[in-house]
C-alpha cells in the first residue's frame, strides 16, 4: 500500500470562522484529495426553537457578528408571512432595502480592501511581511482610508435604519419600527458624491486586477458549476426580493421564477462524514450534478441586467468577458463584488431621495399563517431562513441554508483545483503554496460561523503532516 | 475633521453568548445618565470603521470582556501595535489604534477596560451572576473617574494613568 502524506491548513485565515484545509499527497508528493473542513457546529436551528416568533428577527442577529443584518432580514421577511403580511408599506420595504443595500457595501469594502487586496496588488506569493493590510497602508494608504470610510458609511446606514449596531431591531414581522428622518438623509446625502467616485475606482481596481491578469486568473480556480440566485420578475438583479433562477454551466435555464415559498421542492442538503457544513444541490440533477454556486458571481450570471445605470454598464462589460456566457472564475467574485457595491451605491441614493422614506405607515397587517420563507441575497450569497410557528406563537421549526453553505463544494473544488495546480509534485511546501488555497477560498468571502450556525472567533494556525500523519515541525506558517 | 470629542466609550462583544456581552453591558449602563461629554458606542467586534471615531476624540476607552483577567476589572493605558496579517473582520484594540494613528493623524490617548467574565460558551443573552458583580465594580470605578458631578468639562482624573 503506497504511503500518503497528509497536509493541514487550519484554520483557514481571512476569513469568518473556522475551516480547516487537508491535502493528502502520494509518495510523490502528487496531489490525491483536498477537502475544506468545518470543524465547528451548535446547532442554532434547535436554539431557536420554542422562543416566539417576534423575538427572531432579534435573536438569529446572534447568529454571526459579520452578517447579522443579513439574518435579521431574512428572518423579518418568513416573519411578515407569519402575520399574513405578502406585501410591505412603501415605507417598511424601502428602509428594509436601504438597510441591506447599506449592508453589503459595507461587507463588500471591508473584504475587498483589506481581506482581499493584499494578495491581488502584492501577488499571492509575495512576503507574507508585506502581504498584509499593512503592506496597503504603508503603499496604498489613500485605498485604506478609502475602505474605512466606506464601509463606516454602510455601518451608519444600518445604524440609521437597525436603531442600533447590536442587536438591530429596525425590521419587524409585518414591517419596520422607524423611518428616516430628513436629518438623517441629509447626513447621509452630503457624502453620497464621495461614495459614487470611491465606488468606482474600487470596481476599476477589481475589473483592472482582473483583465491585467487575465490569464492567471482564467487559470485559477475556474471550473464549470450551475448557479443561483433571486432575480426579479423581470429578471433584473435584485438583493432584497425576488424569485430562484437557476442555470447550468452553460447558460441553460434550469429552473426560473421559482417561488421560494418551496424552495425545498427544488433544492436538498446532502451531510457528508468529514464536514459539518452541508452540501446543497438542485434536486432533480442529483447530488452528483446539480451542486451549483451562489455570491455576487452567481448573481451576475444568472441576471439578465441591473436597474442601475452605472452597475449595468458594468455588468454588460463583465458579462463581454465570457461572451454572455457564465463566467466560472472564482476571481471573477472580486469584480462582480465592486460591480455590486456600485449598484448598492447608485440604490442607496436613489432611496435617500425617495419621500416614502419619511412616511408614516410603517406596518402591514394581515391573518396569522403557521409557515413561513423567508430569503435574501446576502453578501455571500443566497440566504433561507424557514420557520413553523404554532397556535401559541412559538416556533416548532427552523431550518437556515446559508449563504456560505451553497457554496460548499464549489470552495471544494477551488481548493481540490489550486492545491494540484500549485502544491503537485513539489518537493517542498511554501507558505506562498499555501496562500494560494486560502486565495481560492477568499474568493468566495465564506462566513463559516454563519455556515455552521455556530458564534464565535476562532484561533489561527497553519499544520502539516507528513505521510504517516505526523505534523511536520516549522511548517506553521506565519499566523 | 471635526471638533474632537472628549471621551469615546466602546464596548463591545456578543451579548448573546453570556459574560461575552460585558462590553456592551457597560455601554448600555453608562448610558441611562450619560455625561455629556462622554460618546457611547457597542458592537460584536471592533473593526476598522471605529478608528476613525477613535480619531475624533481626545480619549478613547474600549471594553471588553476578559477570561483569564484580574477581578473584578483591569485598566490599563493601551498602546497602538502594527498589525500582521489581517485574519478577520475583527480588529485588537491595539490594531484599531494603530490606524487610527496612521490613517487620520489621531493622537488620541487610550485605554483598556477589561471586566472578568466567567461563562461564554452558551446561547444565552444573560450575565452570570459574579460577571453582574465586575460589572458594577467597573462601573463604579469610570464613575469615579469620570468626575460625573462635573459633566460639562470632565473627566479630570483618567489622564492620570497615562
Amino acid at each position: 500500500m503506497s504511503k500518503t502524506r497528509v497536509i493541514e491548513v487550519e484554520p483557514v485565515t481571512r476569513v469568518e470562522g473556522h475551516g480547516k484545509i487537508s491535502i493528502h499527497l502520494d509518495e510523490d508528493n502528487n496531489v490525491q484529495e483536498s477537502r475544506l473542513h468545518i470543524v465547528e457546529f451548535r446547532g442554532f436551528e434547535r436554539f431557536i426553537q420554542n422562543r416566539p416568533y417576534w423575538e427572531v428577527p432579534v435573536i438569529v442577529q446572534r447568529l454571526c457578528g459579520i452578517c447579522p443584518v443579513s439574518h435579521h432580514l431574512a428572518a423579518s421577511k418568513a416573519m411578515d408571512l407569519i402575520v399574513g403580511v405578502k406585501k410591505l408599506t412603501p415605507t417598511a420595504e424601502k428602509m428594509r432595502r436601504l438597510m441591506h443595500y447599506g449592508q453589503i457595501m459595507q461587507s463588500h469594502v471591508l473584504h475587498f480592501f483589506h481581506l482581499c487586496s493584499p494578495d491581488l496588488l502584492f501577488g499571492f506569493d509575495a512576503d507574507p511581511r508585506k502581504r498584509n493590510v499593512m503592506g496597503i497602508i504603508d503603499e496604498k494608504p489613500e485605498l485604506a482610508v478609502q475602505a474605512v470610510m466606506m464601509r463606516k458609511f454602510g455601518q451608519e446606514i444600518i445604524k440609521a435604519t437597525a436603531g442600533k449596531k447590536i442587536h438591530g431591531t429596525g425590521a419587524i414581522p409585518g414591517g419596520v419600527n422607524k423611518n428616516l428622518s430628513i436629518g438623517e438623509r441629509d447626513f447621509f446625502l452630503k457624502d453620497m458624491e464621495q461614495m459614487k467616485t470611491w465606488s468606482l475606482s474600487a470596481l476599476d481596481l477589481a475589473k483592472n486586477f482582473t483583465r491585467d491578469n487575465f490569464e492567471k486568473v482564467g487559470g485559477f480556480a475556474n471550473f464549470n458549476s450551475s448557479h443561483l440566485s433571486m432575480v426579479r420578475e423581470d429578471g433584473a438583479l435584485d438583493l432584497y426580493h425576488g424569485n430562484l433562477r437557476a442555470i447550468d454551466a452553460s447558460g441553460n435555464i434550469i429552473f426560473n421564477q421559482i417561488d421560494y415559498q418551496r424552495y425545498y421542492d427544488h433544492l436538498m442538503e446532502e451531510v457528508r462524514s468529514w464536514s459539518y457544513m452541508k452540501f446543497p444541490f438542485i434536486k432533480k440533477r442529483g447530488h452528483l450534478d446539480g451542486w451549483y454556486r451562489v455570491g455576487p458571481l452567481s448573481r451576475l450570471n444568472t441576471c439578465g441586467f441591473i436597474d442601475t445605470p452605472k452597475a449595468d454598464k458594468a455588468l454588460q462589460e463583465f458579462k463581454g468577458v465570457t461572451g454572455g456566457k457564465p463566467n466560472h472564475m472564482s476571481l471573477a467574485y472580486h469584480w462582480a463584488r465592486m460591480i455590486e457595491v456600485v449598484h448598492c451605491v447608485e440604490k442607496i441614493e436613489d432611496l435617500l431621495n425617495d419621500p416614502d422614506l419619511q412616511g408614516d405607515d410603517l406596518v402591514a397587517h394581515g391573518e396569522r399563517q403557521e409557515e413561513g420563507v423567508g430569503v435574501i441575497e446576502a453578501p455571500r450569497g443566497t440566504l433561507i431562513h424557514h420557520y413553523k410557528v404554532d397556535e401559541s406563537d412559538q416556533v416548532t421549526f427552523c431550518n437556515l441554508i446559508v449563504s456560505t453553505t451553497h457554496n460548499n463544494e464549489a470552495m471544494n473544488l477551488a481548493v481540490s483545483k489550486v492545491a494540484k495546480k500549485y502544491l503537485s509534485g513539489q518537493p517542498k511546501i511554501t507558505e506562498a503554496m499555501l496562500n494560494h488555497l486560502e486565495v481560492a477560498v477568499r474568493a468566495y468571502d465564506p462566513c463559516l460561523s454563519c455556515a455552521t450556525h455556530a458564534l464565535g472567533q476562532m484561533p489561527l494556525t497553519v499544520e502539516l503532516y507528513d505521510a504517516n500523519n505526523n505534523k511536520i515541525d516549522g511548517m506553521s506558517t506565519a499566523l | 475633521m471635526s471638533e474632537k470629542n472628549k471621551i469615546l466609550l466602546i464596548g463591545y462583544g456578543n451579548p448573546g453568548r453570556q459574560d461575552d456581552g460585558l462590553g456592551p453591558a457597560l455601554v448600555e449602563k453608562l448610558g441611562v445618565n450619560k455625561p455629556g461629554f462622554l460618546t457611547l458606542e457597542s458592537n460584536y467586534q471592533l473593526t476598522v470603521e471605529d478608528a476613525y471615531d477613535v480619531a475624533l476624540h481626545e480619549i478613547v476607552i474600549f471594553v471588553d470582556a476578559v477570561i483569564d483577567g484580574k477581578i473584578p476589572y483591569s485598566f490599563q493605558v493601551l498602546h497602538p501595535r502594527g498589525m500582521g496579517p489581517l485574519l478577520s473582520h475583527s480588529l485588537a484594540p491595539q490594531s484599531v489604534l494603530y490606524l487610527a494613528r496612521t490613517l487620520f493623524c489621531a493622537t488620541t490617548k487610550a485605554y483598556l477596560l477589561g471586566i472578568r467574565g466567567y461563562e461564554f460558551d452558551q446561547f444565552e443573552e444573560k450575565l452570570s451572576s459574579k460577571a453582574g458583580a465586575n460589572l458594577n465594580a467597573a462601573y463604579d470605578f469610570l464613575i469615579q473617574q469620570f468626575d460625573i458631578n462635573n459633566t460639562e468639562s470632565g473627566p479630570v482624573n483618567i489622564d492620570i494613568f497615562y
